[in-house]
């Protein structure tokens, strides 16, 4: 059984269908990147895989619950970690912990509340007001509360936006943990290096789900071919290959341009001329890269959206 | 599995909400000042039979009649005449300015006519602007103004005996003899106080939640709509509690109001109004989207309800439209209990359709809020 088997999923905020016949399944185990830029629907399809959010249209289920009916089953095993911090900054760390022990029905609540403190390294601070905690604390914090209920799922919603790298090595080290115990984890982000990280991924433009499958497999099925070039005066050569027939991106790395197109024989020519016309310019075959593959998506659906 | 409803998580909730009420100050500082401030206020400062109201006098002559005629609506407490002229411009303009509130003219034929018993007449001028204030003293004119004159007719012709007897009124004031605002005000303000902390503070309970983007985490975890809501409202049940303590409490020190009926029964029904209240602020918190919307909602519900409940203006004279409008609001019954409770000493038997009604407001308002309740973010 998948942990998560939803297809078809529609969900309309006023005349703006958000999320657009969306089709996922992953499996239990799995640690599952869903990537897209802002605004293509990632929070609004965790949120209707959670029970938080009727879809308009589409079926599902999640554990084996159906969203539509089983909400309140869903929430019992499922940890759900919301890309702003949404725990009580009023209250302090350890009531904060507290509250989310009772409302599961964990006991003895204390246990829960201390064992977790102690794995978060938070004991001496349970009294501090969780305002007052930093982002990558509250980031922390916020997870160890999701997970104290051991739940089968965890959904996260971008959780290492705006925190620093050495934090968020620690939060995937601690999410590759989980998973190895069973868990299956769905994390939308935005990092292609966490992207990496990932089991496998699922890119998801304006509602539309773009591609999915291992790193290796998204790159290959994008059909992109990569040169790099190199040589004097790269920013004229730069500029002259923008708007060249064959040539869909030119982005400088360090020392060298890489240039990708979708059409192998058009780019091939391209930079033939290029080559010619500027002394000292090399151009050799180079490999394509997962940024560039959803720099290409994401070019792709703005035309689809004119 | 526990599913629609359990105490455990109910209890979560609660003790969350009672730590975030201790930590929010002005919340605090809001529940024990508003009554306190409110009860010195009004209790004090509202008096709707205002006495010694600034008068003008206009004297075109000096006899014994008009002497007479003056210090009986003076000793009445209701005048006070601060300006006296012999020119009804002058008066005019006073009253136009809003310097008295009365103009008291007594024409220089005054003495004359009364000795040829030719129908003496003085002019009383009220500035009407604020009715409810000048008819106190206009009720007592008629009958101060006949036995003065026949006072001062008697001491020369010795026949007045029996016609003072004759003009004698009798009015008599129920549960308030002596016309005591206070009496009337402070049990009303037992209700609006409540009223306005229970309403408001919980209209804002759900949509904090949202607006401090903590809905989504609650809503993800499992709790049911009536857990949240019980969670939400019964903390209120004792702040009210406390404010009831601090109302009555006040009610007998500062204005030594008497408390006749039985104070069970008086807090068995603030136990009912108070859950009404509550139950109606957080229907209000269900529908509004932020908290600036339930403000504005609350203050949309406290005009009416203050205006048409009878505390501000007298319940029987309004018309019968907004009479009928006037019971759609919890205050409205509340206000006829406490006061017969507390002045007229009114047993259950007495106020059962008053609390029957409350009874129905506690129905309605549940029912409403966890239809409206949004298990989802939709």
């Amino acid at each position: 059984m998948n942990a998560i088997d939803v297809h078809g999923l529609v969900k309309r905020f006023g005349d703006k269908t958000v999320v657009d016949h969306v089709t996922m399944s992953v499996a239990e185990g799995e640690i599952v990147g869903f990537l897209g830029p802002n605004g293509s629907g990632k929070t609004t399809t965790i949120r209707i895989m959670c029970g938080l959010l009727t879809p308009d249209e589409g079926e599902g289920t999640v554990l084996g619950f159906n969203i539509r009916t089983d909400s309140l089953s869903i929430k019992r095993e499922v940890g759900y970690m919301t890309q702003k911090f949404s725990f009580y900054e009023d209250l302090t760390i350890g009531e904060n912990l507290q509250f989310v022990a009772r409302l599961y029905q964990l006991k003895p609540v204390e246990d829960y509340v201390a064992r977790t403190l102690d794995e978060l390294g938070l004991t001496s601070r349970r009294d501090q007001l969780a305002g007052t905690l930093s982002g990558g604390w509250k980031q922390r914090l916020a997870l160890a509360a999701c997970i104290m209920h051991k739940p089968k799922l965890l959904l996260l919603d971008e959780p290492t936006a705006g925190v620093d790298p050495k934090a968020r090595r620690e939060f995937w080290d601690e999410i590759h943990r989980l998973a190895s115990g069973g868990l299956t984890v769905l994390v939308s982000t935005h990092y292609m290096d966490e992207a990496e990280r990932c089991h496998r991924i699922s890119y998801i433009s304006y509602g539309k789900m773009l591609a999915t499958g291992t790193v290796e497999e998204v790159v290959r099925n994008a059909g992109l071919t990569t040169f790099v070039v190199q040589g004097p005066r790269l920013a004229k050569v730069a500029e002259e290959l923008h708007g060249r027939p064959g040539v869909d991106q030119v982005a400088p790395f360090g020392a060298t341009l890489h240039v990708v197109g979708s059409d192998r024989k058009k780019l091939e020519a391209a930079l033939a001329d290029v080559e010619k016309e500027h002394k000292g310019v090399t151009v050799a075959p180079g490999e394509t890269s997962l940024e560039d593959v959803f720099i290409q998506f994401m070019s792709g659906s703005k035309d689809n959206m004119a | 599995m526990n599913g629609v409803f359990s105490f455990a998580r109910l209890g979560a909730l609660l003790i969350k909400e009672f730590i975030q009420m201790r930590r929010d100050r002005i919340t605090f500082a809001m529940m024990l000042g508003v009554p306190l401030l409110q009860l010195i206020l009004f209790g004090f400062a509202i008096n709707n039979d205002p006495k010694g109201l600034p008068t003008a006098l206009v004297a075109m002559s000096n006899d014994q009649y008009t002497r007479a005629m003056v210090s009986a609506l003076q000793v009445t407490g209701y005048y006070h005449f601060d300006h006296v002229t012999e020119s009804a411009e002058e008066a005019e303009f006073l009253m136009a300015r809003g310097d008295v509130s009365f103009v008291v003219t007594i024409p220089a034929d005054f003495a004359s006519r009364v000795e040829r018993g030719d129908n003496p007449q003085i002019l009383i001028e009220a500035d009407a602007t604020d009715p409810s204030a000048a008819s106190g003293a206009i009720s007592t004119l008629s009958t101060v103004a006949s036995q003065a004159l026949l006072r001062a007719q008697g001491m020369q012709a010795a026949a007045a005996e029996n016609a003072r007897q004759q003009l004698q009124v009798v009015v008599h004031h129920r549960y308030n003899p002596e016309g005591i605002s206070q009496y009337n005000i402070v049990p009303g303000l037992l209700g609006v106080i409540l009223q306005m902390t229970m309403v408001m503070m919980t209209a804002m309970a759900l949509t904090r939640e949202t607006e401090r983007g903590t809905m989504e985490n609650l809503l993800a975890m499992p709790s049911s709509p009536a857990e949240i809501m019980l969670g939400k409202v019964l903390p209120f049940l004792v702040v009210g509690a406390v404010q009831v303590a601090v109302v009555l409490v006040a009610a007998k020190l500062l204005f030594d109001i008497p408390f006749v009926g039985s104070l069970t029964l008086l807090l068995s029904s603030v136990l009912v109004f108070v859950l009404s209240l509550v139950l109606l602020g957080y229907t209000i918190s269900t529908m509004a989207r932020s908290q600036m919307q339930a403000m504005q909602l609350t203050f949309f519900f406290f005009l009416p309800s203050l205006l048409l409940s009878g505390f501000m203006f007298p319940y029987r004279g309004m018309p019968g439209w907004a009479q009928a409008l006037g019971e759609i609001f919890p205050l409205t019954h509340f206000l006829r209990i406490t006061r017969s409770v507390m002045l007229k000493g009114a047993d259950f038997h007495a106020i059962a359709t008053e609390v029957g009604w409350l009874a129905v407001f506690v129905l309605v308002f549940a029912g409403t809020a966890l239809l409206r309740f949004r298990r989802t973010l939709d």
